[in-house]
């Protein structure tokens, strides 16, 4: 089966491609790009005005399986992560159990291989039970495909615990990925420690305990010449100590969220739980570094930290709700609107973002367009207005801070191994 | 109606954010009314006969929750208590479904007291019976600001321009909070002092608030101060070395009053620990308020119950 997606303007991080062209796609592979591609016996997929990306990336995705189904299942996950645009998810240890041996990793293989519309990568548990207290057997992970390690979630409290980590982790050259947050300066926190936590009486979670934490694993990688990579960056300081140590030419690498990115905690208010997420809405500062940090390349790659929660587990009392909302379906939307179409990032820089950074950082072979590799691809309408309605969703997820949000901008085909998984938001898989 | 065309009928009173001093007035000035009944033999009109009333109630509780009952019963209301300790709430009811199960017994108003900030917010956007804020964590108690400010009126008879300095745990408190957006509605001046870690980082960016390091700064020329409790379990999570160093350097004793003017006003929000953030002969000397904030309490909870299940019309009616 062969099809050309025609008229599109093409853009491809990896050679810093950027031309209105046509792509050939043959048995789900893409075999050629290039003008005025004719041929006969394919289906042709009219892109004029339209953009066309290698398949989006997310490194930093949460699907509950196995365990927590009532949030999220790879099915739903797998749908949510098409409707947004995605093509390759990594879904991260969190659950129950926690994903921290081959056998565990193997059959969630098995499982997304089952009943996934798209690429669904394993990040595996740093430690066993990511209880912080013994590595777990990332060696035997590793052989089984996972991705990279992460407590993802919790700290590695110990010290010596991440270092082993480190340096265990180099034979088989994973990255870390860590969630940094002090545990003491947080403990009970609900929110950015600020004026407004101040004012609400809200428990707050202080940017020191995220700075803290990340120069403590930078620290500790440069020590052992490992590879980290900050999940979810979020404090000023932070993304600037990060900065610092890329200049050292420490191999630390970091993601930001398009929440973290546009919104602050002055968006928190006290009904409503859909803005509580680890780390926390920052200040107006926070975000204007993110971006700073995303323009000069400290901060590699947008994730979403996509974290559902059972409508009912949310419905409660702010200090009661589990931290974290679905972003895979509002992602790109946001991006675009408040990031892309107000002219702060191009649309390389966020397109290289979420596929071909992610990507480097997994060493996955997807994130580029190039012959011969798989067509995974995704077709993006910058200019399409659309309202977020939370009844759209395919995730289980609820509560999302953009719901009722207008967009500018919007992932209108995903398309894995040559087929189309989704076309105008509508799974068709 | 009340003066100036301010009406608080069917108004949720969530935190004093969202009063105006006008709004503000007529609570005090119809609380006054609502003093003069408690001071009568026959404690009783009739005004909100026919209406019902529900103490929810998730947290402990002496003072609000009885002068809210009796607030009630004084104008005719049926008052209900619940505690979560007693109710569905120990089967694991959500707070969604406990509400909604309150309002289809046919409640008018519904008084509640919750640890998490945000609850009776919440509460407002899940039923319709409207919600009064007995305290919610540690962001609001709008009925314990308004009888402060109530006493402040009655001992000083003006609100503009007084100095306030409110001591001692201002991070975990609600009445703290509430007495910033209230004193500060009316033009008074509100001074923080205390341990700085029990201040909130961050407030000093809130402007016509004026932190200090030690209390004595604070107190100068003071027309009201309010001494907060000090929760003991404060000093267990290591917020303040000793009992006995806080008494000492930050209790609100003799010496210290003398600081403030001569005629300064102290009150407490009770429960008190005498000898820790207060001594027991400020508490019960000459200038304090305390006890006569605990009958205020009541008057307070009268006019607020009246003025938002009728509007305040005809207090008296049918009596």
């Amino acid at each position: 089966m062969k099809q050309i997606l025609k008229g599109g303007r093409v853009i491809n991080p990896a050679n810093h491609f950027d031309e209105i062209c046509d792509v050939l796609i043959e048995d789900g592979k893409i075999s050629r790009i290039g003008c005025d591609i004719e041929d006969a016996g394919a289906d042709i997929i009219d892109v004029s005005n339209k953009i066309v990306t290698p398949g989006l990336i997310d490194m930093h995705v949460h699907f509950r399986e196995p365990g927590q189904e009532a949030k999220e299942d790879f099915i739903s996950g797998s749908c949510a992560a098409a409707a947004g645009g995605y093509t390759t998810v990594a879904a991260m240890p969190n659950t129950t159990p926690v994903v921290d041996t081959a056998a565990i990793v193997r059959s969630l293989q098995r499982r997304a291989e089952e009943c996934s519309c798209v690429h669904i990568e394993i990040i595996g548990a740093l430690t066993k039970g990511q209880k912080g207290e013994e590595l777990a057997e990332v060696g035997d992970m590793t052989e089984a495909g996972a991705v990279a390690f992460s407590d993802d979630g919790h700290f590695v409290k110990k010290a010596k615990v991440l270092l082993n980590g480190f340096d265990y982790l180099r034979t088989f050259d994973k990255v870390i990925i860590n969630h940094d947050e002090e545990p003491s300066l947080v403990e009970d926190g609900l929110m950015n420690e600020g004026h407004k936590s101040a004012m609400l009486g809200m428990k707050g979670r202080p940017t020191v305990a995220e700075d803290i934490a990340v120069a403590r694993d930078i620290m500790l990688a440069e020590y052992a010449d490992a590879r980290v990579h900050v999940a979810h960056i979020s404090s000023a300081k932070a993304v600037d100590i990060v900065r610092q140590a890329k200049k050292r030419g420490v191999r630390v690498t970091a993601e930001a969220t398009p929440q973290h990115l546009t919104l602050t905690d002055e968006c928190v208010n006290l009904y409503d739980t859909s803005t509580k997420i680890n780390p926390p809405l920052r200040a107006q500062r926070d975000v204007d570094a993110l971006l700073a940090g995303i323009k000069d390349g400290t901060i590699d790659a947008i994730a979403t930290d996509h974290s559902p929660h059972a409508e009912e587990e949310k419905d409660k009392e702010y200090c009661y709700a589990p931290s974290g909302f679905p972003g895979l379906e509002t992602a790109l939307g946001v991006l675009l609107t408040e990031l892309y179409h107000t002219g702060k990032l191009t649309i390389q820089e966020i397109i290289s973002k979420m596929t071909y950074e992610p990507a480097k950082i997994l060493g996955l072979e997807a994130g580029s367009l190039e012959a011969g590799k798989a067509a995974d691809i995704t077709v993006i309408d910058p200019e399409l207005t659309w309202t977020v309605d939370e009844k759209d969703f395919y995730t289980r997820g609820t509560h999302s801070p953009f719901v009722g949000r207008i967009f500018k901008g919007k992932a209108i085909i995903t398309m894995v191994d040559g087929e189309v998984v989704m076309k105008d938001g509508k799974i068709i898989c | 109606m009340g003066k100036n065309n301010v009406s608080l009928r069917g108004k949720n009173i969530l935190g004093l954010e969202s009063f105006s001093p006008e709004e503000i007035s007529l609570v005090l000035e119809t609380a006054q009314e609502m003093k003069n009944i408690i001071h009568r033999d026959i404690k009783k009109v009739p005004t909100l006969r026919g209406k019902s009333v529900v103490n929810l109630f998730y947290e402990p509780s002496t003072r609000t929750r009885t002068s809210f009952e009796l607030a009630g019963k004084y104008l005719g209301a049926d008052v209900i208590n619940m505690t979560a300790s007693t109710s569905s709430v120990v089967k694991g009811e959500s707070l969604r479904d406990t509400l909604l199960t309150i309002e289809a017994m046919g409640v008018d108003a519904i008084i509640m007291r919750h640890k998490a900030e945000g609850a009776a917010e919440y509460a407002t956007k899940v039923v319709e019976p409207v919600i009064l804020n007995a305290g919610d964590g540690a962001h609001a108690h709008p009925t314990q600001g308004l009888l402060d400010l109530f006493t402040i009126m009655q001992y000083k008879k003006k609100f503009q321009g007084l100095k306030a300095v409110i001591l001692g745990d201002v991070l975990h408190s609600r009445v703290a909070r509430s007495d910033i957006w209230g004193m500060r509605k009316m033009g008074m001046e509100v001074h923080l002092a205390g341990p700085k870690t029990l201040m909130p980082r961050f407030l000093f960016e809130e402007p016509g608030i004026y932190i200090h390091d030690r209390i004595e700064e604070a107190l100068e020329n003071a027309d009201v101060i309010n001494c907060l409790r000090i929760q003991l379990e404060r000093q267990k999570a290591g917020l303040f070395p000793s009992t006995r160093e806080y008494a000492r350097i930050f209790g609100l004793n003799d010496a210290r009053l003398a600081l403030a003017k001569k005629d300064v006003l102290v009150m407490h929000p009770g429960p008190m620990n005498k000898g820790l953030e207060i001594s027991p002969y400020v508490a019960y000397g000459a200038h304090s308020a305390i006890q006569e904030q605990v009958q205020n309490g009541v008057a307070i909870r009268m006019a607020l119950l009246i003025l938002v299940l009728t509007g305040g019309k005809n207090i008296e009616a049918n009596s």
